[in-house]
């Protein structure tokens, strides 16, 4: 019986409600430690099984998407507050489980960390795994990207039916030989997959692998101010992605893969997509007194040129960019000596602020652009760059996870508006 | 006045978390005091250029170091000519390791450096990991190190700097990388020269004084990184 468990995940759920507090991880830590068997059991009675969704960047997105086109013909369960340990999973699904222990869900979608990914199958053996980048980050917590990379391919091997495989990642695409469910592969068009470099193009080396073009389950096919353009099977759409940039049309791609695995029809899959919103952080944007201000979550030196990148085209009036150190950004600010930041140096002014204020500062000077103000205090900080901003113009705001939610409630306090 | 030459050894292979702007803060540096600079990238096969001032190498992961192994081996007579020549040199991490004798792996494999450093790394189960400030000749240095390799100082090389023990060169004798002539190794990545100023512009002096120009680099204003160097030494590891 699953009641017990349920009943005292409940209960401290409850209990960090009148603290005040919200989250599932903790709940999750409490029924992980007194009650070891219940993730397995639970999720074994579900009709659909369960999806892993990992790699470096991406994972809350395209988790957000995957779940969204299951919707389309399924009831799901997924972990979309962000917290991607095996806690998270757990505390996710005794919040939507009854009192008495029912879970009605027929599908479970996950994001796990690429550590947690593999502790998490050593307990449940997921039917499908979607496998999205091997980048460097967190090398403090990882060592190195090569480990990163074993870490997912153990992940991929526990998969029961079908992993996802991005055919333009080569650490990714390796894990094909690995594994004993289908691979399902998804890619870009040759003529996007400049967009996309991989760890060893962003650091100058590699020319691009030759890769196999056909067969792919899912394909970018363009990305462009007209829209999103994706193939599945002999089905193509262009349709309107509410989650900018490119990086996120990728992760479409990836989320239409993994779906394709399931009895829905390619228009069920295009339909999850168009209804998907960004997630917290990844490119909301509210409105403050006539000033449209967008939230861009930063954690690695790809994801980070990515949303510079992305954020070029929307032509910004001002820059914030907040960096902290604490466990869950990564102790180690090096990274930020590994993104490029000589194309801000055409007169956008840039201000930052959180711990690493001035080591960001110090990056930035390097690069040819003096941000005017660091500062350590994160609100101050956004106000002062709020009131720089005049009504009409674009202030973009780059953070770190763990200043990520501060901003957001201050941001939210703040806004007339806000816009998925 | 010819440009002051510095080849990034091995850009594409060594560049574990921003290694690469160790080669940034050394060119703006000089830009910024109108002094003209060159950086030559060497990778696996090119051949270093003549006239070479400055040589940076950074860290790689594990199999990085195994695909440049056989090609900075061939590379030993040519680095240990430069060094004697007084040829400035700043190796992170595992450019640091090979520079020296030798790198005994915890799996038990021999890796042979060049012995350009009087060191000797052996592998251990551990990793050092964590915010590091340490001090030296030329003022606080300040990085974060993430190494396994445990390096021990011969009789020719001194230590670049103090810490306190438990980190560092082997975690245990209470140093911080080591000096040798005008060679320089380090576990600080960050990259090192960037919160500490000091020992960049040493750098630059100890270059542009061994080839005849004027060792005088005019001030800069550093304020931001001596508050990044401040801030990074307060963060627990």
């Amino acid at each position: 019986m699953a009641m017990l468990p349920v009943v005292t995940g409940k209960l401290a759920l409850a209990g960090l409600r009148l603290l005040g507090r919200s989250g599932n991880a903790l709940p999750g830590l409490v029924v992980e430690r007194l009650f070891p068997r219940y993730l397995a059991r639970t999720l074994a009675a579900l009709p659909h099984g369960v999806v892993v969704v990992s790699g470096t960047n991406g994972k809350t997105t395209t988790t957000k998407m995957v779940a969204e086109i299951l919707r389309q013909r399924f009831r799901v369960l997924t972990n979309d507050t962000g917290s991607n340990f095996v806690r998270g999973t757990i505390g996710a699904a005794v919040s939507s489980s009854t009192w008495t222990g029912r879970l009605d869900a027929d599908v479970a979608v996950f994001e796990l960390d690429e550590a947690h990914a593999v502790r998490f199958v050593e307990r449940y053996r997921p039917e499908r795994v979607l496998l999205l980048n091997v980048m460097r980050d967190q090398l403090d917590r990882f060592g190195e990207i090569d480990h990163t990379a074993r870490l997912l391919q153990r992940v991929a091997s526990a998969a029961t039916v079908a992993v996802g495989l991005n055919r333009d990642d080569a650490r990714i695409a390796a894990i094909a030989s690995a594994i004993d469910a289908q691979p399902v592969w998804y890619q870009v068009a040759e003529e996007l997959r400049h967009l996309f470099p991989t760890d060893e193009e962003l650091y100058g080396g590699g020319s691009r692998a030759a890769r196999a073009s056909d067969g792919a389950a899912a394909e970018l096919v363009a990305w462009d101010a007209e829209g999103t353009t994706i193939r599945i099977g002999e089905t193509q759409q262009t349709f309107p992605l509410r989650a900018s940039g490119a990086h996120n049309a990728q992760n479409a791609t990836a989320a239409a893969a993994i779906a394709s695995t399931f009895d829905l029809s390619p228009d069920d899959i295009f339909q999850g997509l168009r209804a998907v919103e960004p997630a917290f952080g990844r490119g909301q944007s509210f409105e403050i007194d006539g000033r449209d201000v967008s939230l861009h979550l930063v954690k690695n030196p790809a994801g980070f040129r990515q949303s510079l990148a992305a954020a070029r085209v929307e032509d910004p009036a001002r820059i914030c960019i907040v960096i902290n150190d604490d466990d869950a950004d990564g102790r180690d600010v090096s990274w930020l000596w590994d993104v490029d930041f000589t194309g801000l140096a055409d007169g956008v002014p840039v201000s930052t602020a959180g711990v690493r204020a001035a080591d960001m500062a110090v990056r930035l000077r390097y690069d040819g652009v003096e941000a005017a103000a660091v500062d350590a205090a994160l609100a101050p900080a956004v106000d002062r760059a709020l009131t720089a901003t005049r009504p009409g113009e674009r202030l973009l705001i780059f953070s770190t996870y763990t200043a990520m939610w501060g901003l957001h409630r201050h941001l939210v306090a703040r806004a007339k508006e806000v816009r998925a | 006045m010819r440009p002051l030459r510095i080849v990034h050894l091995y850009p594409h292979e060594m560049n574990i978390y921003g290694d690469t702007g160790n080669v940034v803060v050394l060119r703006r540096r000089l830009e910024w005091r109108d002094l003209p600079v060159e950086i030559v990238p060497v990778g696996v096969g090119d051949d270093l250029p003549g006239d070479v001032d400055l040589i940076l190498g950074g860290g790689g992961q594990d199999a990085a170091q195994g695909e440049i192994g056989e090609d900075f081996q061939r590379r030993g007579p040519e680095l240990r000519a430069a060094a004697a020549d007084g040829v400035v040199m700043l190796a992170i991490c595992g450019a640091y390791q090979l520079l020296g004798h030798e790198f005994n792996t915890s799996a038990g494999t021999r890796i042979p450096g060049v012995g350009v450093l009087d060191v000797v790394t052996n592998g251990s189960g551990t990793r050092l990991i964590g915010n590091h400030a340490v001090d030296s000749e030329w003022g606080r240095l300040v990085g974060y190190e993430n190494h396994s390799g445990l390096t021990t100082l011969g009789g020719e090389a001194t230590p670049l700097a103090r810490t306190v023990p438990g980190r560092g060169n082997d975690g245990k004798d209470g140093t911080e990388g080591c000096v040798q002539g005008n060679v320089f190794g380090t576990y600080l990545h960050g990259p090192v020269l960037a919160k500490s100023p000091r020992f960049a512009d040493e750098l630059l002096r100890r270059a542009l004084t061994r080839r005849g120009d004027s060792g005088d680099l005019a001030p800069l204003d550093d304020a931001l990184a001596l508050q990044a160097a401040e801030v990074a030494a307060k963060r627990p590891r």
